[in-house]
Protein backbone atom coordinates (compact mmCIF):
# COMPACT_ATOMS: atom_id res chain seq x y z
CA UNK A 1 0.00 0.00 0.00
CA UNK A 2 1.23 3.20 -0.99
CA UNK A 3 -0.63 6.16 0.52
CA UNK A 4 1.24 9.41 -1.03
CA UNK A 5 3.78 10.28 -3.78
CA UNK A 6 7.35 10.32 -2.74
CA UNK A 7 8.96 13.59 -2.05
CA UNK A 8 10.58 15.15 -4.62
CA UNK A 9 14.28 13.57 -4.84
CA UNK A 10 16.60 16.43 -5.63
CA UNK A 11 18.05 16.97 -2.43
CA UNK A 12 18.69 12.97 -1.84
CA UNK A 13 21.59 12.17 -3.51
CA UNK A 14 22.95 10.03 -0.16
CA UNK A 15 22.89 6.28 -0.05
CA UNK A 16 19.74 4.11 0.74
CA UNK A 17 19.85 3.40 4.51
CA UNK A 18 18.96 -0.43 5.18
CA UNK A 19 17.95 -1.01 8.52
CA UNK A 20 16.46 -4.03 10.73
CA UNK A 21 13.92 -2.82 13.63
CA UNK A 22 15.01 -3.18 17.18
CA UNK A 23 14.07 -6.41 18.16
CA UNK A 24 14.26 -8.46 15.20
CA UNK A 25 17.63 -10.40 14.58
CA UNK A 26 16.96 -11.86 11.24
CA UNK A 27 19.82 -10.31 8.62
CA UNK A 28 19.19 -12.20 5.15
CA UNK A 29 16.70 -9.85 4.70
CA UNK A 30 19.06 -7.52 5.20
CA UNK A 31 21.72 -9.08 2.83
CA UNK A 32 19.43 -9.64 -0.10
CA UNK A 33 17.92 -5.61 0.14
CA UNK A 34 21.54 -4.62 0.24
CA UNK A 35 22.61 -6.47 -3.08
CA UNK A 36 19.05 -5.68 -4.97
CA UNK A 37 19.42 -1.84 -4.01
CA UNK A 38 23.16 -1.88 -5.03
CA UNK A 39 22.03 -3.06 -8.46
CA UNK A 40 19.40 -0.57 -8.52
CA UNK A 41 22.44 1.71 -8.98
CA UNK A 42 22.25 2.97 -5.28
CA UNK A 43 25.13 3.08 -2.38
CA UNK A 44 23.82 0.94 0.70
CA UNK A 45 24.18 1.98 4.35
CA UNK A 46 23.72 -1.22 5.95
CA UNK A 47 22.67 -0.96 9.83
CA UNK A 48 22.57 -4.81 9.83
CA UNK A 49 19.75 -6.26 13.04
CA UNK A 50 18.19 -4.97 16.04
CA UNK A 51 18.51 -1.11 15.21
CA UNK A 52 16.73 0.85 17.92
CA UNK A 53 14.98 4.12 16.91
CA UNK A 54 17.87 6.38 18.47
CA UNK A 55 20.37 4.81 16.35
CA UNK A 56 18.54 4.64 13.41
CA UNK A 57 18.03 8.30 13.37
CA UNK A 58 21.88 8.96 14.29
CA UNK A 59 23.08 6.75 11.39
CA UNK A 60 20.31 8.24 8.96
CA UNK A 61 22.01 11.90 10.08
CA UNK A 62 25.40 10.60 9.43
CA UNK A 63 24.44 9.26 6.10
CA UNK A 64 21.31 11.67 4.84
CA UNK A 65 20.40 8.82 2.57
CA UNK A 66 18.18 9.29 -0.14
CA UNK A 67 15.75 6.63 0.85
CA UNK A 68 15.32 4.93 4.16
CA UNK A 69 14.27 0.94 4.06
CA UNK A 70 13.32 -1.12 6.84
CA UNK A 71 12.67 -4.79 7.07
CA UNK A 72 11.46 -6.97 9.87
CA UNK A 73 10.22 -10.66 9.46
CA UNK A 74 9.93 -11.56 13.12
CA UNK A 75 6.54 -10.57 13.39
CA UNK A 76 7.49 -7.57 15.71
CA UNK A 77 7.49 -5.22 13.04
CA UNK A 78 4.27 -3.63 13.08
CA UNK A 79 5.28 -2.15 16.33
CA UNK A 80 8.64 -1.85 16.06
CA UNK A 81 8.55 0.18 12.97
CA UNK A 82 6.24 2.43 14.05
CA UNK A 83 8.58 3.51 16.55
CA UNK A 84 11.37 3.74 14.02
CA UNK A 85 9.34 5.79 11.57
CA UNK A 86 8.43 7.91 14.19
CA UNK A 87 11.48 8.53 15.59
CA UNK A 88 12.71 9.28 11.78
CA UNK A 89 9.90 11.74 11.31
CA UNK A 90 10.51 13.61 14.83
CA UNK A 91 13.44 14.60 13.49
CA UNK A 92 13.47 17.66 11.39
CA UNK A 93 16.87 17.10 9.53
CA UNK A 94 15.31 14.06 8.31
CA UNK A 95 12.10 15.53 6.83
CA UNK A 96 11.28 14.42 3.57
CA UNK A 97 13.45 11.37 3.34
CA UNK A 98 11.01 8.67 2.15
CA UNK A 99 10.46 5.68 4.29
CA UNK A 100 9.43 2.49 3.17
CA UNK A 101 8.96 -0.42 5.76
CA UNK A 102 8.12 -4.14 4.39
CA UNK A 103 8.58 -8.07 5.43
CA UNK A 104 6.13 -10.20 7.64
CA UNK A 105 5.48 -7.27 9.82
CA UNK A 106 3.25 -9.42 12.31
CA UNK A 107 2.89 -12.65 13.46
CA UNK A 108 -0.86 -13.62 12.13
CA UNK A 109 1.18 -13.54 8.34
CA UNK A 110 -1.50 -10.89 7.25
CA UNK A 111 -0.85 -7.84 8.14
CA UNK A 112 -4.48 -6.10 9.73
CA UNK A 113 -5.19 -2.95 7.48
CA UNK A 114 -5.38 -0.40 10.35
CA UNK A 115 -1.62 -1.94 11.11
CA UNK A 116 -0.56 -0.83 7.94
CA UNK A 117 -3.14 2.49 7.96
CA UNK A 118 -0.96 3.33 11.56
CA UNK A 119 2.42 2.88 10.12
CA UNK A 120 1.22 5.23 7.14
CA UNK A 121 0.04 7.70 9.71
CA UNK A 122 3.49 7.51 11.68
CA UNK A 123 4.88 8.75 8.16
CA UNK A 124 6.12 5.56 6.55
CA UNK A 125 5.33 6.33 2.38
CA UNK A 126 4.96 2.50 1.57
CA UNK A 127 4.49 -0.46 3.13
CA UNK A 128 5.05 -3.53 1.57
CA UNK A 129 3.82 -6.94 2.88
CA UNK A 130 3.26 -9.05 0.03
CA UNK A 131 4.89 -10.75 -3.02
CA UNK A 132 4.48 -7.15 -4.71
CA UNK A 133 7.02 -5.77 -2.52
CA UNK A 134 10.45 -6.23 -4.14
CA UNK A 135 8.61 -5.02 -7.30
CA UNK A 136 7.39 -1.79 -5.41
CA UNK A 137 10.86 -1.28 -3.89
CA UNK A 138 12.75 -1.28 -7.41
CA UNK A 139 9.94 1.10 -8.94
CA UNK A 140 10.45 3.57 -6.14
CA UNK A 141 14.25 2.81 -6.14
CA UNK A 142 14.27 4.12 -10.20
CA UNK A 143 12.68 6.85 -9.27
CA UNK A 144 15.03 7.83 -7.12
CA UNK A 145 18.49 9.22 -8.47
CA UNK A 146 21.39 7.15 -8.49
CA UNK A 147 24.46 7.38 -6.37
CA UNK A 148 27.32 6.07 -7.27
CA UNK A 149 27.80 2.80 -5.93
CA UNK A 150 30.63 1.58 -3.57
CA UNK A 151 32.93 -0.90 -5.09
CA UNK A 152 32.07 -4.68 -4.39
CA UNK B 1 17.55 -18.47 45.35
CA UNK B 2 16.57 -22.39 44.89
CA UNK B 3 13.90 -23.65 43.06
CA UNK B 4 10.81 -23.38 44.35
CA UNK B 5 10.25 -25.41 47.38
CA UNK B 6 6.93 -26.22 46.19
CA UNK B 7 7.58 -27.42 42.37
CA UNK B 8 8.02 -31.49 42.17
CA UNK B 9 11.20 -30.96 40.44
CA UNK B 10 11.49 -32.39 36.73
CA UNK B 11 14.71 -34.45 35.61
CA UNK B 12 17.81 -32.91 34.98
CA UNK B 13 17.56 -32.45 31.59
CA UNK B 14 21.04 -33.58 29.63
CA UNK B 15 21.00 -37.10 31.45
CA UNK B 16 17.17 -37.55 30.66
CA UNK B 17 17.92 -37.12 26.51
CA UNK B 18 20.46 -39.30 26.74
CA UNK B 19 18.86 -41.80 29.37
CA UNK B 20 15.76 -41.51 26.71
CA UNK B 21 17.79 -41.61 23.58
CA UNK B 22 19.51 -44.78 24.75
CA UNK B 23 16.22 -46.67 24.74
CA UNK B 24 13.84 -44.96 22.68
CA UNK B 25 15.86 -43.30 20.20
CA UNK B 26 16.07 -39.53 19.29
CA UNK B 27 13.96 -36.99 21.64
CA UNK B 28 12.19 -34.38 19.56
CA UNK B 29 11.40 -30.86 21.12
CA UNK B 30 9.19 -28.09 19.47
CA UNK B 31 10.13 -24.38 19.72
CA UNK B 32 6.90 -23.47 21.32
CA UNK B 33 6.14 -20.12 22.76
CA UNK B 34 3.16 -18.37 23.70
CA UNK B 35 2.23 -14.87 25.03
CA UNK B 36 -0.17 -16.10 26.83
CA UNK B 37 0.18 -18.41 30.02
CA UNK B 38 -3.06 -20.26 29.88
CA UNK B 39 -2.15 -21.38 26.74
CA UNK B 40 1.78 -21.89 27.08
CA UNK B 41 0.59 -24.27 29.68
CA UNK B 42 -1.94 -26.00 27.31
CA UNK B 43 1.47 -26.10 25.26
CA UNK B 44 3.61 -27.64 27.39
CA UNK B 45 0.65 -29.94 28.41
CA UNK B 46 0.08 -31.22 25.01
CA UNK B 47 3.79 -31.44 24.13
CA UNK B 48 4.12 -33.73 27.10
CA UNK B 49 1.08 -35.94 25.69
CA UNK B 50 1.86 -36.12 22.10
CA UNK B 51 2.84 -39.69 21.06
CA UNK B 52 6.74 -39.57 20.77
CA UNK B 53 9.32 -38.98 23.51
CA UNK B 54 9.94 -35.11 24.08
CA UNK B 55 11.07 -32.61 26.12
CA UNK B 56 8.99 -29.25 26.51
CA UNK B 57 10.39 -25.32 25.78
CA UNK B 58 9.24 -22.27 26.65
CA UNK B 59 10.77 -19.81 24.18
CA UNK B 60 11.12 -16.51 25.14
CA UNK B 61 9.73 -13.69 22.95
CA UNK B 62 12.06 -11.34 21.10
CA UNK B 63 11.48 -8.33 23.24
CA UNK B 64 12.49 -9.57 26.55
CA UNK B 65 15.18 -11.61 24.15
CA UNK B 66 16.70 -7.60 23.48
CA UNK B 67 15.92 -6.70 26.97
CA UNK B 68 12.83 -4.46 26.04
CA UNK B 69 10.92 -5.23 29.07
CA UNK B 70 8.55 -2.18 28.95
CA UNK B 71 7.31 -3.13 24.97
CA UNK B 72 6.68 -6.34 26.53
CA UNK B 73 5.04 -5.56 29.31
CA UNK B 74 2.85 -2.94 27.11
CA UNK B 75 2.12 -6.02 24.62
CA UNK B 76 1.24 -8.05 27.50
CA UNK B 77 -1.40 -5.09 29.24
CA UNK B 78 -2.85 -4.53 25.64
CA UNK B 79 -3.27 -8.23 24.36
CA UNK B 80 -0.69 -8.42 21.31
CA UNK B 81 0.52 -11.32 20.91
CA UNK B 82 3.96 -11.61 21.28
CA UNK B 83 6.11 -14.05 19.01
CA UNK B 84 7.03 -16.04 22.15
CA UNK B 85 6.33 -16.35 26.25
CA UNK B 86 7.64 -12.94 28.00
CA UNK B 87 9.17 -14.89 30.81
CA UNK B 88 10.35 -12.04 32.86
CA UNK B 89 7.13 -9.78 32.29
CA UNK B 90 4.13 -12.43 34.03
CA UNK B 91 4.66 -12.85 37.84
CA UNK B 92 6.51 -15.69 39.11
CA UNK B 93 3.57 -17.69 40.17
CA UNK B 94 2.31 -17.19 37.06
CA UNK B 95 5.21 -19.03 35.19
CA UNK B 96 5.59 -21.32 38.08
CA UNK B 97 1.83 -22.29 37.63
CA UNK B 98 2.04 -22.93 34.03
CA UNK B 99 4.91 -25.59 34.82
CA UNK B 100 3.31 -26.90 37.67
CA UNK B 101 1.48 -29.86 35.93
CA UNK B 102 4.31 -31.10 33.50
CA UNK B 103 6.59 -31.18 36.48
CA UNK B 104 8.34 -35.13 35.20
CA UNK B 105 9.13 -33.36 31.58
CA UNK B 106 12.42 -31.51 31.13
CA UNK B 107 11.48 -28.36 29.84
CA UNK B 108 14.32 -25.53 28.23
CA UNK B 109 14.23 -21.69 27.76
CA UNK B 110 14.97 -20.74 24.42
CA UNK B 111 15.64 -17.33 24.17
CA UNK B 112 18.41 -15.94 21.62
CA UNK B 113 19.71 -13.12 24.10
CA UNK B 114 23.58 -12.21 23.85
CA UNK B 115 23.29 -11.38 27.71
CA UNK B 116 21.07 -13.75 29.48
CA UNK B 117 21.37 -13.05 32.87
CA UNK B 118 18.24 -12.00 33.33
CA UNK B 119 16.43 -14.79 31.67
CA UNK B 120 18.53 -17.19 33.65
CA UNK B 121 18.10 -15.36 36.44
CA UNK B 122 14.15 -15.87 35.81
CA UNK B 123 14.41 -19.26 34.17
CA UNK B 124 16.50 -20.65 37.67
CA UNK B 125 13.48 -18.72 40.31
CA UNK B 126 11.04 -20.55 37.94
CA UNK B 127 12.50 -23.30 38.92
CA UNK B 128 14.38 -24.67 35.55
CA UNK B 129 17.96 -25.40 34.63
CA UNK B 130 18.28 -26.16 31.04
CA UNK B 131 18.86 -22.94 28.43
CA UNK B 132 20.75 -22.69 25.11
CA UNK B 133 22.74 -20.39 23.17
CA UNK B 134 26.07 -19.10 23.45
CA UNK B 135 28.87 -15.70 23.78
CA UNK B 136 29.00 -16.11 19.82
CA UNK B 137 25.78 -17.95 18.47
CA UNK B 138 23.71 -15.34 20.47
CA UNK B 139 25.80 -12.31 19.91
CA UNK B 140 27.29 -11.46 16.35
CA UNK B 141 24.33 -13.18 14.28
CA UNK B 142 21.74 -12.35 16.27
CA UNK B 143 22.09 -8.53 17.15
CA UNK B 144 24.36 -5.33 17.70
CA UNK B 145 25.64 -6.18 21.40
CA UNK B 146 29.72 -5.98 21.41
CA UNK B 147 31.29 -9.67 21.23
CA UNK B 148 33.59 -8.45 24.57
CA UNK B 149 30.13 -7.78 26.68
CA UNK B 150 28.37 -11.08 25.51
CA UNK B 151 31.57 -13.34 26.36
CA UNK B 152 31.21 -11.54 29.91
CA UNK B 153 27.42 -11.56 30.22
CA UNK B 154 27.64 -15.88 29.42
CA UNK B 155 30.30 -15.75 32.06
CA UNK B 156 28.22 -14.67 33.85
CA UNK B 157 25.56 -16.50 33.10
CA UNK B 158 27.43 -20.01 33.05
CA UNK B 159 28.10 -19.39 36.51
CA UNK B 160 25.04 -18.60 38.01
CA UNK B 161 23.91 -21.37 36.35
CA UNK B 162 26.50 -24.04 37.49
CA UNK B 163 25.47 -22.73 41.35
CA UNK B 164 22.49 -24.36 41.10
CA UNK B 165 24.65 -27.72 41.44
CA UNK B 166 24.42 -26.58 45.15
CA UNK B 167 20.94 -27.38 44.81
CA UNK B 168 21.58 -30.91 43.54
CA UNK B 169 20.31 -30.17 40.16
CA UNK B 170 22.71 -30.42 36.86
CA UNK B 171 22.18 -27.48 35.29
CA UNK B 172 22.10 -28.03 31.19
CA UNK B 173 23.45 -25.93 27.89
CA UNK B 174 22.99 -26.59 24.66
CA UNK B 175 25.41 -24.63 21.89
CA UNK B 176 23.06 -22.53 19.07
CA UNK B 177 26.61 -22.55 17.54
CA UNK B 178 25.37 -25.03 14.96
CA UNK B 179 23.27 -22.98 13.46
CA UNK B 180 25.24 -19.02 12.95
CA UNK B 181 22.88 -17.13 10.31
CA UNK B 182 21.12 -20.40 9.46
CA UNK B 183 22.27 -20.79 5.97
CA UNK B 184 25.20 -21.06 3.69
CA UNK B 185 27.74 -21.26 6.33
CA UNK B 186 29.92 -24.38 5.31
CA UNK B 187 29.67 -27.52 7.99
CA UNK B 188 32.84 -26.94 9.11
CA UNK B 189 32.73 -23.81 10.68
CA UNK B 190 29.51 -25.16 12.45
CA UNK B 191 30.58 -27.87 14.16
CA UNK B 192 33.88 -26.05 14.90
CA UNK B 193 31.52 -23.02 16.91
CA UNK B 194 29.45 -25.32 18.73
CA UNK B 195 32.16 -27.70 19.97
CA UNK B 196 34.14 -24.11 20.91
CA UNK B 197 30.92 -22.63 23.00
CA UNK B 198 30.26 -26.23 24.55
CA UNK B 199 33.84 -26.20 25.87
CA UNK B 200 33.14 -22.31 26.95
CA UNK B 201 30.57 -23.57 29.10
CA UNK B 202 32.37 -26.62 30.05
CA UNK B 203 35.36 -24.00 31.08
CA UNK B 204 32.56 -21.89 33.08
CA UNK B 205 31.11 -24.66 35.45
CA UNK B 206 28.37 -25.84 33.12
CA UNK B 207 29.47 -29.41 32.18
CA UNK B 208 25.78 -31.02 31.08
CA UNK B 209 26.44 -29.57 27.49
CA UNK B 210 24.44 -30.24 24.24
CA UNK B 211 26.09 -29.66 20.93
CA UNK B 212 23.84 -28.39 18.07
CA UNK B 213 23.82 -28.82 14.14
CA UNK B 214 21.15 -27.19 11.91
CA UNK B 215 20.11 -29.13 9.01
CA UNK B 216 21.68 -27.63 5.64
CA UNK B 217 21.22 -28.25 1.97
CA UNK B 218 22.30 -31.42 1.40
CA UNK B 219 21.10 -34.84 3.50
CA UNK B 220 24.55 -36.60 2.79
CA UNK B 221 26.88 -33.75 3.99
CA UNK B 222 24.43 -32.81 7.04
CA UNK B 223 24.87 -36.56 8.12
CA UNK B 224 28.44 -36.39 7.72
CA UNK B 225 28.88 -33.25 9.47
CA UNK B 226 26.56 -34.44 12.70
CA UNK B 227 28.91 -37.51 12.78
CA UNK B 228 32.11 -35.38 12.65
CA UNK B 229 30.68 -32.57 15.32
CA UNK B 230 29.64 -35.89 17.86
CA UNK B 231 33.74 -36.60 16.92
CA UNK B 232 35.21 -34.30 17.70
CA UNK B 233 32.96 -32.83 20.40
CA UNK B 234 34.04 -36.01 22.46
CA UNK B 235 37.54 -36.06 21.47
CA UNK B 236 37.49 -32.58 23.06
CA UNK B 237 35.04 -31.62 26.14
CA UNK B 238 35.94 -32.58 29.74
CA UNK B 239 32.47 -34.21 30.60
CA UNK B 240 30.39 -37.31 29.41
CA UNK B 241 27.51 -35.75 29.99
CA UNK B 242 26.92 -34.49 26.41
CA UNK B 243 24.88 -35.19 23.40
CA UNK B 244 24.33 -33.86 19.97
CA UNK B 245 20.95 -31.96 19.37
CA UNK B 246 19.73 -31.81 15.15
CA UNK B 247 18.00 -28.49 14.33
CA UNK B 248 15.09 -28.89 11.55
CA UNK B 249 16.26 -26.50 8.55
CA UNK B 250 16.33 -22.67 10.13
CA UNK B 251 16.32 -21.34 6.55
CA UNK B 252 13.69 -19.94 4.65
CA UNK B 253 11.07 -22.26 5.00
CA UNK B 254 8.47 -24.47 2.44
CA UNK B 255 5.39 -22.75 2.12
CA UNK B 256 3.48 -26.07 0.96
CA UNK B 257 2.10 -28.69 3.62
CA UNK B 258 4.40 -31.61 2.29
CA UNK B 259 7.14 -29.10 1.47
CA UNK B 260 7.42 -28.55 5.53
CA UNK B 261 6.81 -32.65 5.95
CA UNK B 262 9.52 -33.23 3.42
CA UNK B 263 12.17 -30.72 4.77
CA UNK B 264 11.02 -32.02 8.32
CA UNK B 265 11.09 -35.76 7.66
CA UNK B 266 14.64 -35.24 6.48
CA UNK B 267 15.72 -33.67 9.67
CA UNK B 268 14.44 -36.92 11.41
CA UNK B 269 16.47 -39.03 9.22
CA UNK B 270 19.58 -37.26 9.95
CA UNK B 271 19.19 -36.97 13.56
CA UNK B 272 18.46 -41.12 12.90
CA UNK B 273 20.97 -41.91 10.77
CA UNK B 274 23.44 -40.01 13.08
CA UNK B 275 22.26 -40.76 15.65
CA UNK B 276 21.43 -37.60 17.29
CA UNK B 277 19.99 -37.78 20.57
CA UNK B 278 17.90 -34.64 20.16
CA UNK B 279 15.72 -33.05 17.59
CA UNK B 280 14.53 -29.51 17.39
CA UNK B 281 11.25 -29.74 14.61
CA UNK B 282 9.74 -26.98 12.62
CA UNK B 283 5.84 -27.17 11.91
CA UNK B 284 3.93 -26.74 8.71
CA UNK B 285 3.15 -23.13 9.45
CA UNK B 286 6.93 -22.55 9.75
CA UNK B 287 6.87 -19.81 6.57
CA UNK B 288 3.85 -18.41 7.60
CA UNK B 289 3.07 -17.49 11.35
CA UNK B 290 3.73 -18.61 14.70
CA UNK B 291 2.13 -22.25 15.09
CA UNK B 292 -0.62 -23.37 16.84
CA UNK B 293 -0.35 -25.92 19.80
CA UNK B 294 -1.64 -28.78 17.56
CA UNK B 295 1.07 -27.49 14.80
CA UNK B 296 3.62 -28.58 16.94
CA UNK B 297 2.31 -31.66 18.24
CA UNK B 298 1.63 -32.60 14.43
CA UNK B 299 5.27 -32.23 13.78
CA UNK B 300 6.73 -33.70 16.63
CA UNK B 301 4.83 -36.59 15.91
CA UNK B 302 5.91 -36.59 12.30
CA UNK B 303 9.40 -36.05 13.58
CA UNK B 304 9.41 -38.96 15.65
CA UNK B 305 7.68 -41.39 13.27
CA UNK B 306 10.10 -40.52 10.42
CA UNK B 307 13.36 -40.86 13.25
CA UNK B 308 12.40 -44.72 13.43
CA UNK B 309 14.17 -44.78 10.07
CA UNK B 310 17.00 -46.77 8.54
CA UNK B 311 19.71 -47.95 11.22
CA UNK B 312 23.14 -47.48 9.32
CA UNK B 313 23.07 -44.88 6.60
CA UNK B 314 25.72 -44.92 4.03
CA UNK B 315 27.69 -42.45 4.68
CA UNK B 316 30.30 -39.95 2.96
CA UNK B 317 33.25 -40.89 5.23
CA UNK B 318 35.36 -38.55 3.26
CA UNK B 319 33.18 -36.00 4.06
CA UNK B 320 33.06 -36.31 7.46
CA UNK B 321 36.72 -36.76 7.69
CA UNK B 322 37.31 -33.67 5.68
CA UNK B 323 34.61 -31.71 8.07
CA UNK B 324 36.38 -33.26 11.13
CA UNK B 325 39.41 -31.93 9.96
CA UNK B 326 38.59 -28.20 8.85
CA UNK B 327 36.78 -27.98 12.24
CA UNK B 328 39.45 -29.38 14.26
CA UNK B 329 41.65 -27.19 12.52
CA UNK B 330 40.12 -24.31 13.56
CA UNK B 331 38.92 -25.06 17.18
CA UNK B 332 42.98 -25.98 17.90
CA UNK B 333 43.87 -22.84 16.23
CA UNK B 334 41.50 -20.67 18.38
CA UNK B 335 42.43 -22.61 21.45
CA UNK B 336 46.07 -21.38 20.91
CA UNK B 337 44.95 -18.10 21.52
CA UNK B 338 44.42 -18.05 24.99
CA UNK B 339 44.04 -21.05 27.93
CA UNK B 340 40.63 -19.10 28.75
CA UNK B 341 38.08 -19.96 25.89
CA UNK B 342 36.24 -16.93 26.08
CA UNK B 343 39.26 -14.89 25.50
CA UNK B 344 40.10 -17.14 22.80
CA UNK B 345 37.40 -16.48 21.18
CA UNK B 346 37.27 -12.62 21.37
CA UNK B 347 40.97 -12.80 20.35
CA UNK B 348 40.17 -15.38 16.94
CA UNK B 349 37.48 -12.84 16.29
CA UNK B 350 39.96 -9.68 15.91
CA UNK B 351 42.29 -12.12 13.97
CA UNK B 352 39.56 -13.73 11.62
CA UNK B 353 40.59 -17.27 12.79
CA UNK B 354 36.24 -16.66 13.01
CA UNK B 355 35.01 -15.08 10.65
CA UNK B 356 30.77 -15.99 9.90
CA UNK B 357 29.98 -15.69 6.51
CA UNK B 358 27.04 -12.71 5.56
CA UNK B 359 27.31 -11.46 9.30
CA UNK B 360 26.77 -7.84 9.57
CA UNK B 361 27.97 -7.51 12.55
CA UNK B 362 30.87 -5.25 13.44
CA UNK B 363 32.97 -7.79 15.77
CA UNK B 364 33.04 -9.89 12.61
CA UNK B 365 35.55 -9.82 9.74
CA UNK B 366 32.98 -10.83 7.08
CA UNK B 367 35.97 -12.52 4.83
CA UNK B 368 34.26 -15.31 4.63
CA UNK B 369 31.60 -16.12 1.76
CA UNK B 370 29.89 -19.70 1.66
CA UNK B 371 28.54 -21.11 -1.30
CA UNK B 372 25.90 -23.87 -2.69
CA UNK B 373 28.27 -25.73 -5.17
CA UNK B 374 27.53 -27.84 -8.73
CA UNK B 375 26.50 -31.02 -6.13
CA UNK B 376 24.24 -29.45 -4.16
CA UNK B 377 26.33 -29.00 -0.91
CA UNK B 378 28.26 -26.30 1.16
CA UNK B 379 31.48 -25.28 0.09
CA UNK B 380 33.96 -21.56 0.66
CA UNK B 381 33.75 -19.02 -1.71
CA UNK B 382 36.47 -17.28 0.35
CA UNK B 383 38.16 -18.34 3.70
CA UNK B 384 39.24 -14.82 4.57
CA UNK B 385 41.73 -15.70 7.49
CA UNK B 386 40.17 -18.34 8.63
CA UNK B 387 43.20 -21.25 9.60
CA UNK B 388 42.24 -23.33 6.75
CA UNK B 389 44.88 -22.56 4.22
CA UNK B 390 46.11 -25.86 4.05
CA UNK B 391 42.53 -27.45 4.18
CA UNK B 392 40.42 -25.50 1.84
CA UNK B 393 40.73 -24.33 -1.97
CA UNK B 394 38.61 -21.73 -2.06
CA UNK B 395 36.65 -20.72 -5.13
CA UNK B 396 37.10 -16.90 -4.99
CA UNK B 397 33.96 -16.31 -6.80
CA UNK B 398 32.43 -12.91 -7.73
CA UNK B 399 29.88 -11.22 -5.35
CA UNK B 400 26.83 -13.01 -5.83
CA UNK B 401 23.72 -10.95 -6.84
CA UNK B 402 20.39 -10.38 -5.30
CA UNK B 403 18.93 -12.67 -7.78
CA UNK B 404 21.46 -15.93 -7.14
CA UNK B 405 21.51 -15.09 -3.09
CA UNK B 406 17.82 -15.65 -3.41
CA UNK B 407 18.22 -18.59 -4.97
CA UNK B 408 20.47 -20.39 -2.51
CA UNK B 409 18.38 -18.66 -0.05
CA UNK B 410 15.47 -20.32 -1.33
CA UNK B 411 16.89 -23.57 -2.42
CA UNK B 412 15.54 -25.98 0.48
CA UNK B 413 12.07 -24.30 -0.19
CA UNK B 414 11.94 -24.73 -3.51
CA UNK B 415 13.00 -28.55 -3.79
CA UNK B 416 10.34 -29.26 -1.22
CA UNK B 417 7.33 -27.24 -2.83
CA UNK B 418 8.41 -28.78 -5.45
CA UNK B 419 6.40 -32.02 -7.09
CA UNK B 420 9.41 -34.01 -7.31
CA UNK B 421 9.48 -36.39 -4.49
CA UNK B 422 12.67 -37.58 -5.25
CA UNK B 423 14.24 -33.70 -4.88
CA UNK B 424 16.25 -31.47 -6.81
CA UNK B 425 17.81 -32.19 -10.04
CA UNK B 426 21.43 -32.03 -9.72
CA UNK B 427 22.15 -28.44 -9.36
CA UNK B 428 24.30 -26.63 -12.44
CA UNK B 429 27.39 -24.91 -12.03
CA UNK B 430 25.25 -21.70 -13.25
CA UNK B 431 23.14 -21.77 -10.00
CA UNK B 432 26.69 -21.54 -7.56
CA UNK B 433 26.51 -18.17 -5.71
CA UNK B 434 27.97 -16.10 -7.32
CA UNK B 435 28.18 -17.15 -10.53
Amino acid sequence: MMRRPLPPAERTAGPVVVSGVSSDAHTWNLVFLHLLIEECGHAVRNLGPCVPPDLLVSACLDAVPSLIVLSSVNGHGHRDGLDSIRAVRAEPRLAGVPVVIGGKLDVTGELAPERTRRLLDAGADAVCTDDTGVHRLRAILASRPAHTPLAA
Amino acid sequence: MTAHPSAIRAPDFGPHVRAVARTGGTVVQPRMGFTDPARMRAGLRAVRACRAATVGTITVDSYTRVGDLAAAAAAVGDDTELNGYPLLTHPLPVTRAVLADVAGMPVQVRHGCATPEAIVAGLVAAGLSATEGGPVSYCLPYGRTPLTESVEAWRRSCARLARLRDDGVRPHLETFGGCLLGQLCPPSLLVAMSVLEALFFCQHGVDSVSVSYAQQVDHAQDVAAVRALRRLAHELLPTEDQHVVVYAYMGVFPTTRHGARRVLTDAARLAAAARAERLIVKTEAEAFRIPTIAENVAALEAAADAAVGPGDPVVDVDEEHRIHREAATIVAAVRDLADDVGTALLRAFRRGYLDIPYCLHPDNAGGTRGYVDDRGRLAWDRIGRLPLGGLVRPRQGRRPTAASLLRDLNRVRDRADGPDAAGLPPARPGDALGD
